[in-house]
């Protein structure tokens, strides 16, 4: 039963093919972003548990304990989540923005306005 | 994924957010769960909200045809991916690849090299103190970014430009 | 704004604890969870609640946002600036040891300052696109 083991990576297998097909299946601006989020943390999810030991603890030191879990990807993931906020703001601006120039945030809607502008031109 | 209304898709986020932070205690990595809670489940949500209140909250209902396509690429690239996990180390093993580089180092010597407790914030601050300089200028940019697509917020509602008025 | 009496007294007493959090956060991330990107946003995040309850209005009395704006720059050139000072201290950029006699002391100063440029940077920043979502609502409506 050694591929058992394993499991922390399928659940995050599992949650990038949620957020993968929501971001390519669903047409509305708003709902991409929200699976790239959802992508996002499974990748998070990812590097936590890479960083995890058998036996460890939260890397704080304290007298007469020696095994911690590694302190390099909390690290890289602390970053990327306050990084992934700002970016997810400029996508929501662009949303915004969008909405404003075209009134829908629907992917074909948006596709078809273009089209008809390229016909008159 | 199947909601219609975005209201409650982004309330869901904020749920996923919070069980995520809670996974994140479990695993050992304190200072991301803090992070995490007070972005999944705070920011970004007033963001979102905000974004939902100038656009539309209501998705239009779409026909499921081209939706098998994607489907079938996403299982493609999920399939590829489990069995390219055959090869990883077991969870938790304590002879993994990522436990042996530099992480030995900052586990064993930060405390003495840095004279602070908390490792995360000595690798953070330190040991990779330009990676964080990146970090900080790229949010920085993301911020005058939306400064750009969406102006300050600060100017009043604007008398309209009289054109129409000499003629 | 009359009727929600509870939310606005709730409000009022929670903001203060909510700021003084996160000033322990930025200031004790030494030794327990936290630091400066946490302590930014926490910071925020009672600055959008006081948005919440008191309008957009009040809070912007409060933090103009000019001074959001500048203070977001200043964040990153305090980082900046601590790294060329490392330099000019005879060090590499962003070195801590060179900044004062003791390398523990020297350190432990350089982190403390940085995590103070991270918390100022990201603290402006997310209220900064609080405002421009907030704002362009508010323009919207008029």
């Amino acid at each position: 039963m050694e591929w058992l083991g394993l499991y922390n990576y399928w659940v995050v297998v599992v949650l990038m093919m949620v957020g993968f097909y929501i971001v390519i299946a669903q047409g509305n601006l708003i709902k991409k972003i929200v699976g790239l989020n959802i992508f996002q943390t499974s990748v998070f999810i990812f590097y936590i548990s890479l960083s995890k030991l058998d036996g460890g603890t939260a890397p704080i030191y304290v007298e007469g304990i020696t095994t911690y879990s590694n302190p390099l990807p909390h690290v890289l993931i602390l970053t990327a989540i306050v990084v992934g906020v700002a970016l997810t703001a400029v996508g929501l601006a662009l949303a915004v923005r969008i909405h404003e120039e075209y009134g829908s945030i629907e992917e074909d809607e948006i596709q078809a306005q273009d089209e008809e502008d390229a016909r008159n031109a | 994924m199947w909601i219609r209304n975005l209201f409650a898709a982004t309330m869901l986020m904020g749920i996923f957010s919070l069980l995520a932070a809670s996974l994140y205690v479990l695993l050992d990595a304190v200072d991301v769960a803090l992070t995490e809670a007070a972005v999944g489940a705070g920011v970004s949500i007033i963001l979102m909200l905000g974004a939902l209140v100038l656009t539309t909250s209501k998705e239009k209902v779409h026909d499921a045809k081209h939706n098998l396509l994607a489907l079938v690429v996403v299982l493609i690239t999920g399939g590829a991916l489990i069995y390219g996990t055959m090869d990883m180390p077991n969870f938790a093993d304590p002879q993994a690849p990522a436990h042996q580089h530099v992480a030995p180092r900052y586990v064993q010597d930060s405390v003495e090299e840095i004279g602070i407790p908390n490792m995360v914030t000595s690798v953070l601050a330190s040991y990779r103190g330009l990676d964080t300089l990146g970090e900080v200028l790229v949010i920085f940019s993301a911020g005058v970014a939306v400064l750009l697509l969406l102006g300050t917020g600060t100017y009043r509602r604007r008398p309209r430009p009289p054109r129409n008025r000499l003629k | 704004m009359s009727p929600h009496i509870v939310l606005r007294v709730g409000a009022k007493v929670l903001i203060p604890v909510i700021l003084l959090f996160a000033l322990y956060i930025q200031f004790h991330g030494e030794y327990s969870p936290g630091g400066g990107f946490q302590a930014g946003i926490i910071f925020a995040a009672a600055l959008v609640l006081y948005t919440l309850i008191f309008g957009l209005d009040a809070v912007q009395r409060a933090v103009p946002p000019a001074a959001v704006h500048l203070l977001s720059a200043c964040g990153a050139l305090l980082y900046i600036g601590v790294g060329v000072w490392a330099m000019f201290a005879g060090g590499n950029f962003l070195e801590y040891k060179v900044l004062a006699a003791d390398p523990h002391l020297g350190e432990t100063m350089g982190i403390i300052l940085i995590e103070l440029g991270v918390g100022i940077t990201v603290g402006a920043v997310v209220i900064s696109l609080f405002y421009s979502f907030a704002g362009r609502t508010r323009e919207q409506e008029n």
